[in-house]
């Protein structure tokens, strides 16, 4: 099960692994989806060790949405708790921090990534971008005019991660079919049901309206 | 002052109501710049993880709490045994069960915290099936909460043509919020702020200020909730995870933030009680049903000590009928389980469930189909305010658009193949009656207009639709009006539930804006020398029999220096608003019958709500709806372990919610002849999650010819009952 649209790829610089976060959890294995595959990359087995206990924060320089922030942070942090404690952006969402539902996902070097998955020190010297980015002022990005015009969000929640989801898919796959939508966008979880809208506008968008 | 009819403007004349108009704060939710309570991070926020027992039934032997406040970064712990007068008296009902909260610096820390304490459980008895009846009965876990008899039954059984007897069941269901309960509560002073995740914004500031753990002027309290990311009926309450935290943000002097974890949400902070029942009902030649005998059971989770458990509530069994002849009764369970909250238009969709899948199975054995045996029933509608004609008209539309006809077949003739198809169909009702509620309307001296109410947009579109009703009625751009909710600072509104809403703010502001309109309309008359009663507002203009005598903003500047303020209130009988809607769903599945898997091929919706505000936001109730429903239709459970009396799938991974992938082609059609506008509004958040639990199990019980009694239909009950019926 994977599908080309999430990184595959997992770096462990530190030594930490997400893997062992998600582990303790007891929800260890792989994204499940109803019909349709999504897929979050695993930290590789070599590099994971049992290791979850705090230990001095050490610096890490980010890159995100452009801007250098330097932070000092445990290596057990992840991503999306950086990206939401320290840096207050709260577009990507903890919602169930097991690589489920996708209400966290950010792109890192361009392609769609569950921040919950990745460790905030692992991601030094890459490009982060967050959906706050889409939006400056009135310039908004059209993924983002698209999901209002076929009103894809209802209470919203879900919104952010999936609006990250329909770009980085668009992004590798400019002119999706129904069935490709279908398939990709497999990895994000709406409550409120708003499929029906986000179909709508990735096919629009795919159709380059 | 000119006289202006309250009424709506003839549907015609409408610039703005009725069409489709994207909601106002899509930009801010798609770009992540919406703030939910969730997100509140305002300078020195602490986090708060809980500490929560793992066992359906225990006492605390010992606790050590001091060993979390030792750990690094944490800055306090909280003992939720302290919501007791006898905190000794302390017992856990239920998995999930909050035992205390530790603050801390940083998330990670307070996760340390909650892990460094050590606590010692006596370990008692537990029930937790609330299909097992005998079992919870041998227990003394039963209360019986309905008995009632109409009619002769018996009598009515013996002439019967056709007698059809059935067990039919759905069980619980979570809310599943993505963004779980919780807050974030700062002070200033003796002043309390909460960011509260709240379907209740006006509702739910005294239950902070009369805490005893808080004990502060009502006035004191702000609470705050610009988005919520879902309630479907769990969040109208203070909670004490939201005392919790008010109290350590006074203790620590720093604002605190606490949201439930994904696992504790789904334990804990509601959901949606089961029902299991054996269900007779008899229908005469004709397949005119003349009687009905349900016997149900379920279990809304733990009630208390020595009180009967709770069920879906037996006063509208049968569901949306009623019949000459009727016995139900029904019996509570008491479990050990967390307990129930209102779920999206309780317990409708319950009642819907049993009811529509034992009426099917009687069409079923009478021979006929079922579009023909609803339409020979259709009179016997159990609320005097539904209108059979309504769902008539609904049957013709959604079987033409499902094509019922081309696709309708006896049971069991789905085709030769491993994967049957089939058709089912169900109906459903809801009040949808406005609740009450005020609001303050601002015409700015520029023409801009404010309103200002103590609501809340729980998704649904209120922002949108409050602008929407204030630019219809002024004429003007829905740009001009800006719309202020969120805060109970505002004024007095209901909580949005049961789809009271729509109703409850779109008249206020009518009311209020028609009024204020008037004032205007006088002082224009004055200044052009027109008559005040022959004046109307529209396209940014004022107009006397069809000629213009203003703009608007030369109409508005005559106001004065300062804003014309007027307060409006509801509900008025005045025709704004009405209640009760009907709708009917149809939809086509196709099941492996090897893997027993459903898949939704097509699904239609048609719905009436009276006027609608905003077309747009109103469809997406609708898909939403039909999205939720088949959720708990298909795969979604709140699945119990028996032995250890956990709630084994209370994450994202194992409670299966439906993907993009996983919904079929939807149709929703909005069922709307003048006599609906003429109707006023009427809610719609609830009524469309009603019926797909029966119309899809009916769906394969006419693909694959057996019912499959228990919903979800899990390909594991679709196999299960194949094979029971192959003997
Ligand atoms: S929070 Fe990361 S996938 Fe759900
Ligand atoms: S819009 Fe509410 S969870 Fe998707």
């Amino acid at each position: 099960m994977s599908t080309p649209d999430r990184d595959q790829n997992t770096a462990n610089g530190t030594g930490f692994s997400r893997r062992d976060f998600i582990r303790g959890s007891g929800a260890a294995m792989a994204a499940t989806a109803i019909a349709t595959s999504t897929v979050e990359a695993r930290a590789d087995d070599k590099a994971a060790k049992p290791n979850v206990k705090p230990a001095e924060a050490t610096e890490v320089t980010l890159t995100v949405n452009g801007k250098e922030h330097k932070l000092k942070l445990e290596p057990r942090v992840t991503l999306l708790d950086t990206l939401r404690t320290d840096l207050s952006l709260t577009g990507c969402k903890d919602v169930c921090d097991t690589a489920n539902c996708g209400a966290c996902t950010v792109h890192i070097d361009g392609k769609a990534v569950y921040a919950c998955t990745r460790l905030a020190h692992d991601c030094e010297g890459k490009k982060i971008t967050t959906v706050e980015s889409l939006k400056d002022g009135d310039k908004v990005d059209p993924v983002v005019s698209c999901f209002v015009k076929h009103d894809a969000s209802q209470c919203g929640f879900c919104t952010p991660g999936f609006v990250m989801a329909v770009r980085a898919f668009l992004n590798s796959k400019p002119k999706a079919s129904l069935d490709e939508v279908r398939k990709g966008l497999g990895g994000n979880i709406c409550r409120c049901g708003t499929y029906h809208g986000i179909t709508e506008c990735a096919l629009e968008m795919a159709k380059g309206g | 002052m000119a006289e202006l009819n309250v009424g709506w403007k003839p549907r015609k004349e409408n610039e703005y109501l009725g069409k489709e108009i994207p909601r106002v704060e899509g930009n801010e939710k798609a770009s992540g710049h919406a703030k939910f309570a969730n997100d509140i991070n305002t300078k020195g926020t602490l986090y708060a993880k809980l500490l929560t027992c793992k066992h359906a039934h225990a006492r605390i032997k010992s606790i050590d709490l001091d060993a979390a406040k030792k750990v690094k970064g944490v800055k306090g712990v909280f003992d939720f045994r302290k919501f007791l007068d006898d905190p000794k008296a302390f017992e856990i009902h239920y998995d999930g069960t909050i035992i205390a909260a530790v603050v801390a610096e940083r998330p990670e820390q307070a996760e340390d915290g909650v892990k460094a304490i050590k606590v010692e459980y006596e370990v008692l008895d537990h029930f937790v099936d609330e299909q097992d009846l005998k079992g919870a009965t041998e227990k003394k876990r039963t209360g019986e909460v309905g008995n009632a008899k109409k009619g002769d039954v018996e009598a009515a059984l013996k002439d019967a043509k056709h007698v059809h007897k059935g067990y039919y069941g759905i069980h619980t269901i979570t809310h599943m919020c993505l963004e779980p309960h919780g807050s974030h509560c700062e002070w200033k002073g003796e002043d309390l702020k909460v960011h509260l995740s709240t379907q209740n914004v006006s509702g739910t500031a005294g239950q902070f200020a009369g805490s005893p753990l808080i004990g502060i002027d009502q006035a004191n309290v702000e609470i705050v909730c610009n988005y919520i990311g879902g309630g479907f009926g769990s969040k109208f309450a203070a909670d004490q995870w939201g005392i919790c935290a008010a109290v350590m943000a006074k203790e620590l002097g720093a604002p605190v933030r606490l949201m439930l974890d994904r696992a504790t949400e789904l334990k804990i902070a509601g959901n949606r009680p089961s029902g299991f029942g054996n269900i007779t009902v008899a229908c005469d030649a004709e397949g005119r049903i003349t009687a009905w005998d349900s016997e149900h059971w379920g279990s809304g989770g733990f009630t208390d000590v020595d009180k009967p458990g709770k069920t879906i509530d037996i006063n509208q069994f049968p569901y949306v009928f009623d019949f000459e002849n009727r016995n139900r009764k029904a019996t509570g369970i008491n479990t050990n389980c967390g307990p129930e909250r209102a779920w999206r238009a309780p317990p409708h969709p319950q009642l819907c469930a049993l009811t529509c899948t034992a009426l099917d199975d009687l069409a079923a054995k009478a021979g006929m189909d079922s579009l023909e045996f609803y339409r020979k029933n259709i009179d016997q509608l159990a609320t005097k305010a539904a209108n059979p004609d309504i769902y008539r008209a609904e049957f013709d539309i959604a079987a033409k658009l499902l094509d019922w006809k081309g696709k309708w077949h006896p049971r069991g003739e789905g085709g030769k193949g491993a994967v049957k198809k089939g058709v089912g169909l169900a109906i459903h009702r809801w009040g949808g009656a406005a609740h009450a509620a005020t609001c303050l309307v601002k015409v700015h001296p520029d023409g801009t207009v404010e309103s200002f109410a103590g609501s809340q947009d729980i998704g649904t579109g209120t922002r949108t639709c409050i602008g929407l009703v204030l630019a219809e009625t002024f004429g003007i751009p829905p740009s001009m009006v800006k719309v202020n909710i969120g805060t109970n600072k505002y004024p007095q509104s209901g909580p949005s539930g049961g789809s009271t809403t729509i109703g409850g703010v779109s008249g206020p502001n009518r009311r209020a804006g028609i009024e204020a309109l008037g004032k205007i309309f006088d002082l224009v008359a004055e200044k052009y020398s027109v008559k005040a009663d022959t004046l109307s507002a529209g396209k940014g203009k004022i107009w006397s029999g069809g000629k213009e005598v203003c703009s608007w903003k030369d109409a508005a500047k005559l106001i004065g220096p300062t804003a014309l303020e007027v307060q409006g209130k509801g509900p008025v009988k005045d025709g704004l608003t009405s209640l009760e809607v009907g709708g009917v769903q149809m939809v086509e599945v196709a099941v492996d019958t090897e893997t027993g898997k459903v898949r939704i091929e097509k699904f239609v919706a048609v719905q009436d709500c009276g006027l609608i505000v905003d077309l747009l936001t109103a469809k997406s109730q609708v898909y939403g709806s039909l999205i939720m429903g088949i959720a708990y239709s298909l795969s979604e459970e709140r699945i119990m372990d028996n032995k250890t009396g956990r709630f084994i799938n209370a994450d994202l991974e194992n409670y299966k919610l439906p993907r993009i992938g996983d919904i079929g082609e939807l149709i929703v059609e909005m069922y709307q002849p003048d006599s609906e506008y003429e109707r006023g509004v009427i809610g719609l958040g609830e009524p469309p999650v009603i019926a797909p639990g029966a119309a899809i199990s009916n769906a394969v019980a006419n693909a694959i010819g057996v019912r499959v009694p228990v919903l979800p239909l899990t390909p594991q009950r679709v196999l299960d009952s194949l094979a029971k019926a192959k003997g």
